[in-house]
Protein backbone atom coordinates (compact mmCIF):
# COMPACT_ATOMS: atom_id res chain seq x y z
CA UNK A 1 0.00 0.00 0.00
CA UNK A 2 1.16 3.52 -0.75
CA UNK A 3 2.24 5.87 2.01
CA UNK A 4 0.05 8.98 2.21
CA UNK A 5 2.88 11.20 1.02
CA UNK A 6 3.50 9.19 -2.14
CA UNK A 7 3.12 10.88 -5.51
CA UNK A 8 0.36 9.95 -7.93
CA UNK A 9 0.37 9.04 -11.61
CA UNK A 10 -1.96 8.37 -14.50
CA UNK A 11 -0.95 4.88 -15.64
CA UNK A 12 -3.53 4.39 -18.36
CA UNK A 13 -6.12 6.66 -19.94
CA UNK A 14 -8.60 6.54 -22.82
CA UNK A 15 -11.46 8.45 -24.36
CA UNK A 16 -14.01 7.27 -26.89
CA UNK A 17 -14.81 9.23 -30.00
CA UNK A 18 -17.26 11.93 -28.97
CA UNK A 19 -20.36 12.23 -31.13
CA UNK A 20 -23.40 10.14 -31.95
CA UNK A 21 -23.31 6.51 -30.81
CA UNK A 22 -26.91 5.35 -31.34
CA UNK A 23 -25.86 1.70 -31.31
CA UNK A 24 -24.15 1.93 -27.91
CA UNK A 25 -25.76 2.30 -24.49
CA UNK A 26 -24.14 3.91 -21.44
CA UNK A 27 -22.50 0.64 -20.36
CA UNK A 28 -21.11 0.01 -23.87
CA UNK A 29 -19.53 3.47 -23.94
CA UNK A 30 -18.16 3.16 -20.40
CA UNK A 31 -16.82 -0.32 -21.18
CA UNK A 32 -14.98 0.94 -24.26
CA UNK A 33 -13.34 3.73 -22.27
CA UNK A 34 -12.44 1.53 -19.29
CA UNK A 35 -11.15 -1.36 -21.41
CA UNK A 36 -9.04 1.16 -23.31
CA UNK A 37 -7.63 2.75 -20.15
CA UNK A 38 -6.77 -0.63 -18.59
CA UNK A 39 -5.08 -1.81 -21.80
CA UNK A 40 -3.24 1.51 -22.10
CA UNK A 41 -1.89 1.02 -18.58
CA UNK A 42 -1.09 -2.67 -19.08
CA UNK A 43 -3.31 -3.71 -16.16
CA UNK A 44 -6.66 -5.44 -15.59
CA UNK A 45 -9.75 -4.97 -13.42
CA UNK A 46 -8.16 -7.36 -10.90
CA UNK A 47 -5.47 -4.74 -10.24
CA UNK A 48 -7.99 -2.03 -9.34
CA UNK A 49 -8.70 -1.26 -5.67
CA UNK A 50 -11.46 1.33 -6.12
CA UNK A 51 -13.78 2.73 -8.79
CA UNK A 52 -14.97 6.31 -9.09
CA UNK A 53 -17.91 6.17 -11.50
CA UNK A 54 -19.40 9.28 -13.05
CA UNK A 55 -22.70 9.74 -14.83
CA UNK A 56 -25.07 12.68 -14.42
CA UNK A 57 -28.24 12.15 -16.43
CA UNK A 58 -28.95 8.70 -14.94
CA UNK A 59 -27.23 9.35 -11.63
CA UNK A 60 -29.45 7.00 -9.63
CA UNK A 61 -28.70 3.95 -11.80
CA UNK A 62 -25.39 2.82 -10.27
CA UNK A 63 -23.29 3.00 -13.42
CA UNK A 64 -20.20 1.73 -11.55
CA UNK A 65 -21.83 -1.58 -10.65
CA UNK A 66 -23.38 -1.84 -14.11
CA UNK A 67 -19.87 -1.60 -15.55
CA UNK A 68 -18.53 -4.21 -13.11
CA UNK A 69 -21.24 -6.65 -14.25
CA UNK A 70 -19.76 -6.44 -17.77
CA UNK A 71 -16.02 -6.13 -17.09
CA UNK A 72 -15.40 -7.73 -13.73
CA UNK A 73 -17.21 -8.03 -10.39
CA UNK A 74 -14.16 -8.03 -8.15
CA UNK A 75 -15.92 -6.82 -5.03
CA UNK A 76 -14.00 -3.55 -4.70
CA UNK A 77 -15.71 -0.36 -3.45
CA UNK A 78 -17.55 1.70 -6.06
CA UNK A 79 -18.35 5.36 -5.55
CA UNK A 80 -21.02 6.55 -7.96
CA UNK A 81 -20.71 10.31 -8.19
CA UNK A 82 -22.74 13.14 -9.69
CA UNK A 83 -21.45 16.70 -9.51
CA UNK A 84 -22.94 18.49 -12.51
CA UNK A 85 -20.34 19.22 -15.21
CA UNK A 86 -17.56 18.47 -12.72
CA UNK A 87 -18.72 14.84 -12.43
CA UNK A 88 -15.77 13.35 -14.34
CA UNK A 89 -13.21 15.35 -12.37
CA UNK A 90 -14.98 14.28 -9.17
CA UNK A 91 -14.77 10.59 -10.16
CA UNK A 92 -11.06 11.06 -10.81
CA UNK A 93 -10.70 12.75 -7.41
CA UNK A 94 -12.25 9.64 -5.79
CA UNK A 95 -9.55 7.41 -7.27
CA UNK A 96 -6.87 9.97 -6.42
CA UNK A 97 -8.00 10.30 -2.80
CA UNK A 98 -8.22 6.54 -2.29
CA UNK A 99 -4.72 5.94 -3.63
CA UNK A 100 -3.34 8.97 -1.81
CA UNK A 101 -4.90 7.76 1.45
CA UNK A 102 -3.14 4.43 0.99
CA UNK A 103 -6.37 2.42 0.80
CA UNK A 104 -5.16 0.87 -2.46
CA UNK A 105 -2.31 1.36 -4.91
CA UNK A 106 -4.37 1.52 -8.08
CA UNK A 107 -7.76 3.04 -8.77
CA UNK A 108 -10.07 3.43 -11.75
CA UNK A 109 -12.14 6.47 -12.67
CA UNK A 110 -14.56 6.83 -15.52
CA UNK A 111 -17.25 9.20 -16.75
CA UNK A 112 -19.91 8.49 -19.34
CA UNK A 113 -22.87 10.35 -20.80
CA UNK A 114 -25.35 10.00 -23.63
CA UNK A 115 -26.59 13.41 -24.70
CA UNK A 116 -26.99 13.23 -28.48
CA UNK A 117 -30.15 15.04 -29.47
CA UNK A 118 -30.64 16.56 -26.02
CA UNK A 119 -31.78 20.16 -26.26
CA UNK A 120 -31.55 22.72 -23.48
CA UNK A 121 -30.50 20.77 -20.39
CA UNK A 122 -31.92 23.35 -18.00
CA UNK A 123 -34.94 25.47 -18.75
CA UNK A 124 -35.73 23.10 -21.60
CA UNK A 125 -39.32 22.78 -20.50
CA UNK A 126 -41.64 24.92 -18.43
CA UNK A 127 -44.69 23.69 -16.56
CA UNK A 128 -48.05 25.14 -17.52
CA UNK A 129 -49.49 27.78 -15.24
CA UNK A 130 -51.96 26.25 -12.77
CA UNK A 131 -55.68 26.98 -12.89
CA UNK A 132 -55.49 28.96 -9.65
CA UNK A 133 -52.47 30.88 -8.37
CA UNK A 134 -51.00 29.07 -5.36
CA UNK A 135 -47.64 30.10 -3.90
CA UNK A 136 -45.14 27.26 -3.67
CA UNK A 137 -41.43 26.69 -3.24
CA UNK A 138 -38.80 28.82 -1.55
CA UNK A 139 -39.75 31.97 -3.46
CA UNK A 140 -43.49 31.52 -2.96
CA UNK A 141 -43.93 31.55 -6.74
CA UNK A 142 -47.48 31.20 -8.09
CA UNK A 143 -46.27 30.21 -11.58
CA UNK A 144 -43.05 29.07 -13.31
CA UNK A 145 -40.48 31.88 -13.34
CA UNK A 146 -38.06 30.84 -16.13
CA UNK A 147 -38.30 33.56 -18.76
CA UNK A 148 -40.32 35.74 -16.38
CA UNK A 149 -37.65 36.44 -13.76
CA UNK A 150 -34.46 36.05 -15.73
CA UNK A 151 -33.40 32.84 -17.40
CA UNK A 152 -32.57 29.32 -16.37
CA UNK A 153 -31.11 28.22 -19.71
CA UNK A 154 -27.36 27.62 -19.56
CA UNK A 155 -26.48 29.57 -22.74
CA UNK A 156 -28.18 32.58 -21.12
CA UNK A 157 -26.63 32.11 -17.70
CA UNK A 158 -23.13 31.85 -19.15
CA UNK A 159 -23.80 34.70 -21.57
CA UNK A 160 -24.37 36.92 -18.54
CA UNK A 161 -21.19 35.63 -16.92
CA UNK A 162 -19.19 36.80 -19.94
CA UNK A 163 -21.11 40.07 -20.17
CA UNK A 164 -20.49 40.76 -16.47
CA UNK A 165 -16.75 40.47 -17.15
CA UNK A 166 -17.16 42.95 -19.99
CA UNK A 167 -19.02 45.36 -17.73
CA UNK A 168 -16.31 45.12 -15.11
CA UNK A 169 -13.25 45.42 -17.34
CA UNK A 170 -14.48 46.52 -20.79
CA UNK A 171 -13.38 45.35 -24.21
CA UNK A 172 -15.88 42.56 -24.82
CA UNK A 173 -18.19 42.38 -27.81
CA UNK A 174 -20.25 39.83 -29.73
CA UNK A 175 -17.36 39.62 -32.20
CA UNK A 176 -14.76 39.00 -29.49
CA UNK A 177 -16.71 36.09 -28.02
CA UNK A 178 -17.28 34.70 -31.53
CA UNK A 179 -13.53 34.86 -32.19
CA UNK A 180 -12.93 32.61 -29.18
CA UNK A 181 -15.30 30.11 -30.74
CA UNK A 182 -13.53 30.51 -34.10
CA UNK A 183 -10.28 29.49 -32.38
CA UNK A 184 -11.74 26.35 -30.82
CA UNK A 185 -13.49 25.26 -34.01
CA UNK A 186 -10.21 25.79 -35.86
CA UNK A 187 -8.35 23.67 -33.28
CA UNK A 188 -10.92 20.88 -33.61
CA UNK A 189 -9.98 20.23 -37.24
CA UNK A 190 -6.92 18.37 -35.97
CA UNK A 191 -8.84 16.22 -33.47
CA UNK A 192 -10.26 12.99 -34.94
CA UNK A 193 -12.13 12.28 -31.69
CA UNK A 194 -14.06 15.58 -31.72
CA UNK A 195 -17.82 15.48 -32.31
CA UNK A 196 -17.50 18.42 -34.73
CA UNK A 197 -14.22 19.01 -36.52
CA UNK A 198 -15.27 21.50 -39.17
CA UNK A 199 -13.53 24.84 -39.39
CA UNK A 200 -15.95 27.75 -39.05
CA UNK A 201 -15.34 31.31 -40.15
CA UNK A 202 -16.12 34.24 -37.89
CA UNK A 203 -18.97 35.19 -40.24
CA UNK A 204 -20.45 31.70 -40.06
CA UNK A 205 -20.29 31.70 -36.27
CA UNK A 206 -21.84 35.16 -35.90
CA UNK A 207 -24.46 34.43 -38.55
CA UNK A 208 -25.58 31.12 -37.05
CA UNK A 209 -28.73 30.67 -34.98
CA UNK A 210 -28.76 32.97 -31.95
CA UNK A 211 -29.44 31.02 -28.74
CA UNK A 212 -28.83 33.63 -26.05
CA UNK A 213 -26.98 36.80 -27.08
CA UNK A 214 -24.07 36.86 -27.49
CA UNK A 215 -23.91 33.05 -27.75
CA UNK A 216 -24.91 31.61 -31.12
CA UNK A 217 -25.25 27.85 -31.59
CA UNK A 218 -21.58 27.08 -32.46
CA UNK A 219 -20.56 29.11 -29.40
CA UNK A 220 -22.39 26.61 -27.17
CA UNK A 221 -21.03 23.26 -26.01
CA UNK A 222 -22.12 20.41 -28.21
CA UNK A 223 -24.42 17.79 -26.71
CA UNK A 224 -23.06 14.37 -27.66
CA UNK A 225 -22.29 10.85 -26.43
CA UNK A 226 -18.94 9.84 -25.03
CA UNK A 227 -16.89 8.32 -22.24
CA UNK A 228 -13.42 8.59 -20.78
CA UNK A 229 -11.53 6.58 -18.16
CA UNK A 230 -8.25 6.72 -16.28
CA UNK A 231 -6.17 4.41 -14.09
CA UNK A 232 -4.45 6.13 -11.15
CA UNK A 233 -1.38 4.49 -9.59
CA UNK A 234 0.84 5.37 -6.62
CA UNK A 235 4.46 6.28 -7.24
CA UNK A 236 5.73 3.37 -5.17
CA UNK A 237 3.63 0.87 -7.12
CA UNK A 238 4.67 2.44 -10.42
CA UNK A 239 8.33 1.76 -9.56
CA UNK A 240 7.53 -1.97 -9.57
CA UNK A 241 6.07 -1.84 -13.09
CA UNK A 242 7.86 -2.03 -16.44
CA UNK A 243 10.11 0.73 -17.72
CA UNK A 244 7.67 1.31 -20.58
CA UNK A 245 4.79 1.79 -18.12
CA UNK A 246 6.95 4.22 -16.13
CA UNK A 247 7.97 6.13 -19.26
CA UNK A 248 4.38 6.66 -20.40
CA UNK A 249 2.98 7.42 -16.94
CA UNK A 250 1.88 11.03 -16.43
CA UNK A 251 2.34 12.67 -13.07
CA UNK A 252 -0.69 14.14 -11.30
CA UNK A 253 1.03 17.13 -9.73
CA UNK A 254 -2.19 18.64 -8.42
CA UNK A 255 -5.75 17.40 -8.02
CA UNK A 256 -8.20 19.92 -6.56
CA UNK A 257 -11.95 20.24 -6.15
CA UNK A 258 -13.61 23.38 -4.80
CA UNK A 259 -17.13 24.75 -4.33
CA UNK A 260 -18.18 28.37 -4.49
CA UNK A 261 -17.72 30.36 -1.31
CA UNK A 262 -20.53 32.80 -0.58
CA UNK A 263 -20.36 36.03 -2.54
CA UNK A 264 -22.98 38.77 -2.61
CA UNK A 265 -24.51 37.86 -5.98
CA UNK A 266 -23.71 34.14 -6.18
CA UNK A 267 -27.31 33.02 -5.60
CA UNK A 268 -28.55 35.45 -8.25
CA UNK A 269 -26.06 34.70 -11.06
CA UNK A 270 -23.76 31.72 -10.43
CA UNK A 271 -20.24 32.82 -9.51
CA UNK A 272 -17.91 30.61 -11.56
CA UNK A 273 -14.98 32.91 -10.88
CA UNK A 274 -14.14 32.67 -7.18
CA UNK A 275 -14.11 28.87 -6.95
CA UNK A 276 -12.02 28.59 -10.13
CA UNK A 277 -9.49 31.09 -8.83
CA UNK A 278 -9.41 29.24 -5.49
CA UNK A 279 -8.92 25.87 -7.22
CA UNK A 280 -6.17 27.26 -9.45
CA UNK A 281 -4.38 28.88 -6.53
CA UNK A 282 -4.41 25.61 -4.59
CA UNK A 283 -3.35 23.62 -7.67
CA UNK A 284 -0.37 25.84 -8.49
CA UNK A 285 0.67 25.66 -4.83
CA UNK A 286 0.31 21.87 -4.71
CA UNK A 287 2.17 21.34 -7.99
CA UNK A 288 4.85 23.94 -7.36
CA UNK A 289 4.33 25.40 -10.83
CA UNK A 290 2.88 28.67 -12.05
CA UNK A 291 0.64 29.60 -14.98
CA UNK A 292 3.74 30.66 -16.96
CA UNK A 293 4.96 27.04 -16.84
CA UNK A 294 1.90 25.64 -18.62
CA UNK A 295 2.43 24.33 -22.15
CA UNK A 296 -1.29 23.75 -22.69
CA UNK A 297 -4.60 24.25 -20.92
CA UNK A 298 -7.93 22.51 -21.40
CA UNK A 299 -10.51 24.72 -19.72
CA UNK A 300 -14.29 24.61 -19.43
CA UNK A 301 -15.53 26.49 -22.49
CA UNK A 302 -19.13 25.33 -22.06
CA UNK A 303 -19.87 28.58 -23.89
CA UNK A 304 -17.56 31.02 -25.67
CA UNK A 305 -18.49 33.61 -23.05
CA UNK A 306 -17.17 31.30 -20.32
CA UNK A 307 -13.74 30.71 -21.85
CA UNK A 308 -12.86 34.39 -21.58
CA UNK A 309 -13.44 34.67 -17.83
CA UNK A 310 -11.43 31.53 -17.10
CA UNK A 311 -8.26 32.99 -18.70
CA UNK A 312 -8.43 35.42 -15.80
CA UNK A 313 -9.67 32.96 -13.14
CA UNK A 314 -6.86 30.49 -13.92
CA UNK A 315 -4.43 33.44 -13.81
CA UNK A 316 -3.21 32.81 -17.37
CA UNK A 317 -3.33 36.63 -17.59
CA UNK A 318 -3.41 39.47 -15.09
CA UNK A 319 -6.64 40.51 -13.37
CA UNK A 320 -8.90 42.17 -15.94
CA UNK A 321 -6.56 41.27 -18.78
CA UNK A 322 -8.45 38.45 -20.50
CA UNK A 323 -9.52 40.43 -23.57
CA UNK A 324 -6.01 41.69 -24.32
CA UNK A 325 -4.63 38.22 -23.58
CA UNK A 326 -6.95 36.62 -26.14
CA UNK A 327 -6.40 39.38 -28.71
CA UNK A 328 -2.63 38.81 -28.43
CA UNK A 329 -3.13 35.35 -29.91
CA UNK A 330 -1.77 33.68 -26.77
CA UNK A 331 -4.48 31.01 -26.60
CA UNK A 332 -4.25 29.78 -30.19
CA UNK A 333 -2.30 26.54 -30.60
CA UNK A 334 0.78 28.44 -31.78
CA UNK A 335 0.51 30.98 -28.96
CA UNK A 336 2.27 31.20 -25.62
CA UNK A 337 -0.50 29.42 -23.68
CA UNK A 338 -2.49 27.19 -26.05
CA UNK A 339 -6.03 26.77 -24.71
CA UNK A 340 -8.39 24.00 -25.81
CA UNK A 341 -6.27 22.55 -28.60
CA UNK A 342 -8.74 19.63 -28.53
CA UNK A 343 -11.41 21.97 -29.89
CA UNK A 344 -12.95 22.44 -26.48
CA UNK A 345 -16.51 21.72 -25.45
CA UNK A 346 -17.79 23.88 -28.31
CA UNK A 347 -16.52 21.45 -30.96
CA UNK A 348 -15.02 18.36 -29.30
CA UNK A 349 -18.32 18.08 -27.45
CA UNK A 350 -19.52 17.92 -23.87
CA UNK A 351 -20.85 14.52 -22.76
CA UNK A 352 -21.05 15.91 -19.26
CA UNK A 353 -19.59 13.24 -16.97
CA UNK A 354 -16.91 12.29 -19.51
CA UNK A 355 -15.58 15.83 -19.88
CA UNK A 356 -13.54 16.01 -16.66
CA UNK A 357 -11.53 12.92 -17.63
CA UNK A 358 -11.43 13.53 -21.39
CA UNK A 359 -9.62 16.82 -20.78
CA UNK A 360 -7.03 14.94 -18.69
CA UNK A 361 -6.67 12.48 -21.58
CA UNK A 362 -6.03 15.36 -23.96
CA UNK A 363 -3.28 16.87 -21.82
CA UNK A 364 -1.76 13.47 -20.98
CA UNK A 365 -1.62 12.56 -24.66
CA UNK A 366 0.39 15.72 -25.42
CA UNK A 367 2.71 15.11 -22.46
CA UNK A 368 3.36 11.61 -23.80
CA UNK A 369 4.11 13.07 -27.22
CA UNK A 370 1.33 10.97 -28.74
CA UNK A 371 -1.07 13.69 -29.95
CA UNK A 372 -0.27 13.24 -33.64
CA UNK A 373 -1.11 16.20 -35.91
CA UNK A 374 -2.16 18.43 -33.05
CA UNK A 375 0.83 17.69 -30.79
CA UNK A 376 2.07 20.71 -28.85
CA UNK A 377 5.79 20.12 -29.30
CA UNK A 378 7.81 19.61 -26.16
CA UNK A 379 4.80 19.80 -23.82
CA UNK A 380 5.88 19.11 -20.24
CA UNK A 381 3.17 20.64 -18.04
CA UNK A 382 -0.55 21.05 -18.61
CA UNK A 383 -3.69 22.04 -16.70
CA UNK A 384 -7.29 20.86 -16.94
CA UNK A 385 -10.34 22.67 -15.58
CA UNK A 386 -14.06 21.94 -15.32
CA UNK A 387 -16.95 23.81 -13.75
CA UNK A 388 -20.23 22.29 -12.69
CA UNK A 389 -22.95 24.73 -11.79
CA UNK A 390 -24.19 24.57 -8.30
CA UNK A 391 -21.15 24.87 -8.12
CA UNK A 392 -18.06 22.66 -8.23
CA UNK A 393 -14.68 23.24 -9.88
CA UNK A 394 -12.08 20.60 -10.64
CA UNK A 395 -8.50 21.49 -11.57
CA UNK A 396 -5.73 19.02 -12.35
CA UNK A 397 -2.11 19.81 -13.18
CA UNK A 398 -0.24 17.09 -15.05
CA UNK A 399 3.46 16.68 -15.77
CA UNK A 400 5.47 14.57 -18.16
CA UNK A 401 7.46 11.72 -16.61
CA UNK A 402 11.15 12.53 -16.19
CA UNK A 403 12.46 10.43 -19.10
CA UNK B 1 -60.13 46.23 -9.83
CA UNK B 2 -59.27 42.55 -10.08
CA UNK B 3 -57.79 40.77 -7.09
CA UNK B 4 -54.01 40.56 -7.39
CA UNK B 5 -51.26 38.24 -6.14
CA UNK B 6 -47.51 38.71 -6.60
CA UNK B 7 -45.69 36.21 -8.86
CA UNK B 8 -43.21 35.64 -6.02
CA UNK B 9 -43.52 36.42 -2.33
CA UNK B 10 -40.58 38.84 -2.32
CA UNK B 11 -42.48 41.26 -4.58
CA UNK B 12 -44.57 43.66 -2.50
CA UNK B 13 -47.49 45.18 -4.42
CA UNK B 14 -49.41 48.34 -3.55
CA UNK B 15 -48.88 52.01 -4.36
CA UNK B 16 -45.11 51.65 -4.46
CA UNK B 17 -44.24 48.14 -5.62
CA UNK B 18 -40.83 46.97 -4.45
CA UNK B 19 -38.76 43.90 -3.69
CA UNK B 20 -37.93 42.76 -0.20
CA UNK B 21 -35.20 40.39 0.99
CA UNK B 22 -34.37 38.33 4.06
CA UNK B 23 -31.42 40.17 5.54
CA UNK B 24 -29.13 38.40 7.98
CA UNK B 25 -29.16 40.39 11.23
CA UNK B 26 -25.53 39.42 11.85
CA UNK B 27 -23.68 39.98 8.57
CA UNK B 28 -26.21 41.78 6.40
CA UNK B 29 -26.25 39.20 3.59
CA UNK B 30 -29.51 39.37 1.63
CA UNK B 31 -31.52 36.48 0.22
CA UNK B 32 -34.77 36.41 -1.72
CA UNK B 33 -35.78 32.86 -0.81
CA UNK B 34 -36.98 31.19 2.38
CA UNK B 35 -33.88 30.52 4.49
CA UNK B 36 -32.74 27.88 6.94
CA UNK B 37 -29.71 29.96 7.84
CA UNK B 38 -27.30 32.45 6.33
CA UNK B 39 -25.00 31.02 3.62
CA UNK B 40 -22.34 33.51 4.59
CA UNK B 41 -22.17 33.37 8.39
CA UNK B 42 -24.45 30.50 9.38
CA UNK B 43 -26.67 32.48 11.75
CA UNK B 44 -30.43 31.96 11.51
CA UNK B 45 -31.93 35.35 12.34
CA UNK B 46 -33.24 37.52 9.54
CA UNK B 47 -35.13 40.75 9.13
CA UNK B 48 -37.12 41.90 6.09
CA UNK B 49 -35.32 44.58 4.17
CA UNK B 50 -36.68 46.66 1.26
CA UNK B 51 -34.58 46.79 -1.90
CA UNK B 52 -34.16 50.08 -3.70
CA UNK B 53 -36.24 50.15 -6.89
CA UNK B 54 -33.60 51.64 -9.16
CA UNK B 55 -30.41 50.01 -10.33
CA UNK B 56 -27.79 49.43 -12.98
CA UNK B 57 -27.55 46.55 -15.45
CA UNK B 58 -24.40 44.60 -14.61
CA UNK B 59 -24.98 41.76 -17.08
CA UNK B 60 -27.62 40.75 -19.57
CA UNK B 61 -28.45 38.24 -22.26
CA UNK B 62 -31.11 38.26 -24.93
CA UNK B 63 -32.68 34.82 -24.95
CA UNK B 64 -33.78 33.80 -28.42
CA UNK B 65 -34.25 30.07 -27.87
CA UNK B 66 -36.24 28.80 -24.88
CA UNK B 67 -38.66 26.15 -23.71
CA UNK B 68 -41.97 25.80 -25.59
CA UNK B 69 -44.43 28.32 -24.18
CA UNK B 70 -41.78 30.85 -23.14
CA UNK B 71 -42.15 33.92 -25.38
CA UNK B 72 -38.87 34.97 -27.05
CA UNK B 73 -36.90 37.08 -27.40
CA UNK B 74 -36.65 38.32 -23.84
CA UNK B 75 -33.90 40.08 -21.96
CA UNK B 76 -32.63 38.46 -18.76
CA UNK B 77 -30.37 40.53 -16.57
CA UNK B 78 -28.43 40.96 -13.38
CA UNK B 79 -29.37 44.33 -11.90
CA UNK B 80 -27.35 45.98 -9.16
CA UNK B 81 -29.85 47.76 -6.89
CA UNK B 82 -27.76 49.80 -4.52
CA UNK B 83 -25.37 46.94 -3.81
CA UNK B 84 -27.96 44.17 -3.83
CA UNK B 85 -27.94 41.96 -6.93
CA UNK B 86 -31.37 41.16 -8.42
CA UNK B 87 -32.29 38.71 -11.16
CA UNK B 88 -34.98 39.99 -13.49
CA UNK B 89 -36.11 40.53 -17.03
CA UNK B 90 -35.62 43.91 -18.65
CA UNK B 91 -39.03 45.08 -19.91
CA UNK B 92 -40.46 47.99 -21.88
CA UNK B 93 -37.32 48.06 -24.02
CA UNK B 94 -36.54 46.68 -27.48
CA UNK B 95 -34.81 43.31 -26.94
CA UNK B 96 -31.73 44.03 -29.03
CA UNK B 97 -28.13 45.06 -28.26
CA UNK B 98 -28.71 48.55 -29.64
CA UNK B 99 -31.30 49.30 -26.95
CA UNK B 100 -30.00 47.16 -24.08
CA UNK B 101 -26.54 48.03 -22.84
CA UNK B 102 -24.25 47.18 -19.94
CA UNK B 103 -24.40 49.82 -17.26
CA UNK B 104 -27.81 51.18 -18.30
CA UNK B 105 -29.89 52.67 -15.47
CA UNK B 106 -33.21 50.98 -14.81
CA UNK B 107 -36.16 51.02 -12.41
CA UNK B 108 -38.58 48.39 -11.16
CA UNK B 109 -41.85 48.02 -13.02
CA UNK B 110 -44.70 45.56 -12.67
CA UNK B 111 -46.80 43.78 -15.25
CA UNK B 112 -49.65 41.28 -15.35
CA UNK B 113 -48.41 37.71 -15.85
CA UNK B 114 -51.87 36.20 -16.26
CA UNK B 115 -55.32 35.73 -14.75
CA UNK B 116 -56.44 32.50 -13.12
CA UNK B 117 -59.88 30.84 -13.19
CA UNK B 118 -61.00 32.82 -10.15
CA UNK B 119 -60.17 36.10 -11.85
CA UNK B 120 -57.06 36.81 -9.79
CA UNK B 121 -54.21 38.54 -11.60
CA UNK B 122 -50.64 37.37 -10.98
CA UNK B 123 -48.34 40.40 -11.01
CA UNK B 124 -44.71 39.98 -12.01
CA UNK B 125 -41.86 42.46 -12.12
CA UNK B 126 -39.06 43.53 -14.37
CA UNK B 127 -36.82 46.54 -14.80
CA UNK B 128 -37.36 49.25 -17.45
CA UNK B 129 -35.00 51.95 -18.68
CA UNK B 130 -34.94 55.05 -16.45
CA UNK B 131 -36.17 58.15 -18.19
CA UNK B 132 -37.52 56.05 -21.02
Amino acid sequence: MAPASDDLWILGIHMTKFGKHPEMDLVDLASEAVTGALADGGVTMKDMGVIGAGNLMAANAGIGQQLQKQLGQTGIPVYNVANACATGATALRVAVMAVKAGECDMGLAFGVEKLSGAGLLSGGSRKDDGTTWTPSGRYGAVAPVDGRIGTEIMPGVFAQIGMEYGHKYGGTSFELFAKISEKNHSHSTLNPLAAYSKKMTLEEIMGDIMIAYPNTRPMCSANCDGAAAAVVVSGSKLKTLSLEQQRRAVKISASILTTDPWEESCQILPDVNTLTRNAATQAYEQAGVGPEDLNLVELHDCFATAELVHYDNLMLCGVGGAVDFFNSGATWRDGTTPVNVSGGLESKGHPIAATGIANVWEVATHLRGEAGDRQIEGAKVGLTHVIGLGSACGVHILEKAAA
Amino acid sequence: MAKQIPLVDYLVLGDEPHLTANECTTCGARFFDRRNACANCGRAEFTRSDITTTGEVRAFTIVAFAAPGVPVPYVAALVDCGGTSVRANLINVEPDPEHVTLGMKVRLATQVVGTDTEGTEAIGFGFEPLGG
